[in-house]
């Protein structure tokens, strides 16, 4: 198939999927409570900006883009040129080159982008597992025990690193396991250790810091959704008897579903998408999957090849939302609040 | 020894070994910021100077970087706070399919990683400037400002929709029967309400839009924010600099906001005051009824 119909497709789909949007929201405006129709509801200069506001943002800088990605990912790579030339015809070279490399190559696999790309996922999995494990019991203790006094407090100091730049927290974390770093001095003087360790080749600073960059996402989720269970539930379990873990499994993770499945979804899907994290504190030898495709586009100059791996990751990303929905049960609005 | 006392201390030790892990890596790279040792380290402590803060004010990419990235935060606030309020305000009168399709829309760039939304604007705006000469908006600064106010805009949706779903229709109605036009109960009804929400959206934004790598390191193309030039650094090698950075960037963000919180405080706790007032003015009058009467 030639690729001019894919510009077709970018620039006409959105005006059509707007107006099956806007016949929709008409066709349903009768399930609003009785009122005048929007235009009247707002007036004019108001219902203006919001269809301009709304519709700018959604097509030119949501919906477009994410086609033009899609797009591009399934073209060759070609000089500029031959853009829209006669060889410029849909592929899915680029998604070949992901599962079996270069075509002249030997190897069975692109063993490199594959082992990275599982790699990431798996690491994420263990990492939104971790913070949960991590976030549980602290956020169970201020949303169900503290004293409000305490609570703010807690809240503030949980604000303050939340605010500190990305980059520097990984670089807190490079000077943290450097081999002259805290931890080796720590180490060696205790005698345990009788040369410095390489966290860093080991990936233990890689993991510890992704584990703490998203800690707070995971921390905020859960204490909202802790927060609204009634505090007289977990009273009656226990004097019914109820053992702490019964309490725990029965009452209150069950209650906190939405909130561990919105926990889960931004962790996971910040850890898979971390760049900073993986090219600070990053060992020799491991590849993250992002910084290949940051590659793709500023060192190996592919941009379609990158838009095809950035889409993988992002089909994975969407896999695992959809997952989670279907794990805990959950609607996507009570996952994004 | 009882089984709660048991928990409390478990609980406690927890708690340590939390806030332990939180701030010990921030401490630790403060403390490295002030040592007058050329490699950042805690361990010895050869001597207390402020030098490095200085290296920093002479670096002259990390000052253009710090420029260009209050610019853009300026700008990310200016387009995503009406941005994010028009689609709040759009999200309460839409129903039904109409309104799940609108939400999977404007919500799925908090859900979609930083880089893709950096990748995709690049590629789109690469596409459609070639075709159609619009060469100026497929510039660093221009395509960070759209990439970041794709999902910074759906954050300030977000705290928008909060603050609208305490926003009591029937002002609007009391307005409009008063004789105000449609603008007017726009601009001096529903505006004021949601100003609190205004200014916490600001403070997000522009927060969001500084510290902001993922997206910034694709769009940016080959100019430069604060966040990008501190990356490099980063990665080319550990200079007490940089620490002396993070306490700054730091000090500055943590002054920010616990400004904000007192904000935010002050704003309740009058709303508490006018709450209460109104109670006080209700019972006194029951109490004076009688009497009047």
């Amino acid at each position: 198939m030639h690729s001019a119909l894919g510009q077709w497709v970018i620039y006409a789909l959105p005006p059509l999927v707007v107006a099956a949007f806007a016949l929709m929201a008409w066709a349903e405006r009768r399930k609003a409570p009785a009122g005048p129709g929007f235009i009247a509801r707002n007036g004019w200069p108001v219902a203006l900006f919001l269809v301009v506001a709304v519709g700018l943002w959604a097509i030119f800088m949501i919906v477009m883009p994410l086609m033009a990605m899609i797009d591009l990912s399934l073209r060759p790579k070609l000089p500029p040129t031959q853009w829209g030339g006669p060889k410029d015809f849909y592929t899915l070279e680029n998604y070949r080159y992901f599962l079996f490399g270069s075509t002249t190559s030997t190897d069975a696999w692109n063993a490199t982008h594959l082992k990275a790309f599982f790699l990431t996922i798996w690491v994420s999995i263990l990492i939104t597992i971790l913070d949960f494990a991590i976030c549980y019991p602290l956020a169970y203790y201020m949303a169900q025990v503290a004293k409000p006094a305490r609570l703010r407090l807690f809240m503030l100091l949980l604000i303050a690193p939340y605010w500190v730049n990305e980059i520097l927290r990984a670089f807190a974390f490079r000077i943290l396991f450097a081999s002259q770093g805290v931890i080796n001095k720590a180490l060696l003087a205790l005698g345990l250790v009788d040369a410095p360790v390489d966290f860093i080749a080991a990936d233990v600073a890689l993991y510890s810091g992704l584990a703490y960059a998203y800690l707070l996402m995971m921390m905020f989720a859960l204490y909202n959704a802790i927060e609204t269970l009634d505090r007289n539930l977990v009273e009656a379990a226990r004097d019914l008897g109820a053992p702490w873990w019964h309490i725990h499994a029965f009452i209150v993770v069950p209650h906190a579903k939405p909130g561990i499945g919105s926990g889960a979804t931004l962790v996971f899907m910040l850890t898979a998408g971390a760049i900073a994290a993986p090219l600070i504190l990053g060992g020799p030898k491991t590849l993250w999957f992002t910084p290949i495709v940051y590659d793709r586009f500023y060192q190996a100059f592919n941009w379609q090849q990158g838009a095809a791996y950035a889409l993988i990751l992002l089909v994975a990303c969407i896999v695992f939302v959809l997952g989670v929905l279907k794990v805990f049960r959950l609607g996507l609005g009570e996952i994004a609040r | 020894m009882t089984s709660r006392a048991v928990f409390r201390a478990l609980m406690g030790f927890y708690l340590l070994v939390f806030f332990a892990y939180l701030f010990g890596p921030l401490v630790i790279m403060g403390i490295t910021a002030f040592n007058t040792s050329a490699y950042p380290q805690i361990m010895p402590f050869e001597g207390f100077t402020l030098d490095w803060f200085g290296v920093l004010w002479n670096d002259k990419d990390m000052i253009y970087g710090l420029k260009n990235s209050l610019w853009i935060g300026l700008l990310v606030v200016l387009v995503s706070v009406p941005v994010g309020f028009a689609g709040a305000i759009v999200m309460t009168q839409v129903y039904d399919r109409a309104r799940a399709f609108y939400y999977l829309v404007v919500v799925s760039p908090v859900l979609t990683p930083g880089v893709i939304i950096g990748i995709s604007t690049v590629v789109f705006w690469r596409q459609t400037t070639q075709a159609t000469g619009l060469k100026f908006i497929y510039d660093g600064t221009v395509l960070t400002v759209l990439a970041q106010s794709s999902f910074i805009s759906a954050y300030t949706m977000l705290i928008f929709l909060a603050r609208l779903a305490r926003f009591d229709r029937t002002l609007d109605e009391a307005a409009l029967d008063l004789g105000a036009t449609r603008a007017q109960v726009f601009r001096h009804v529903l505006i004021p309400f949601m100003a609190p929400a205004i200014g916490s959206a600001a403070v997000i934004a522009f927060l969001s839009s500084f510290e902001n790598y993922n997206t910034t390191t694709f769009a940016i193309l080959a100019d430069k924010t604060l966040t990008t030039v501190l990356a490099g650094r980063v990665r080319q090698g550990t200079t007490p600099a940089l620490s002396a950075l993070a306490v700054a960037v730091v000090a500055v963000t943590v002054a920010g906001a616990i400004l904000y919180e007192l904000l935010k405080r002050r704003e309740a706790a009058r709303a508490e005051a006018r709450a209460e007032a109104a109670h006080r003015a209700e019972v006194e009058e029951l109490n004076a009824g009688p009497v009047a009467a």
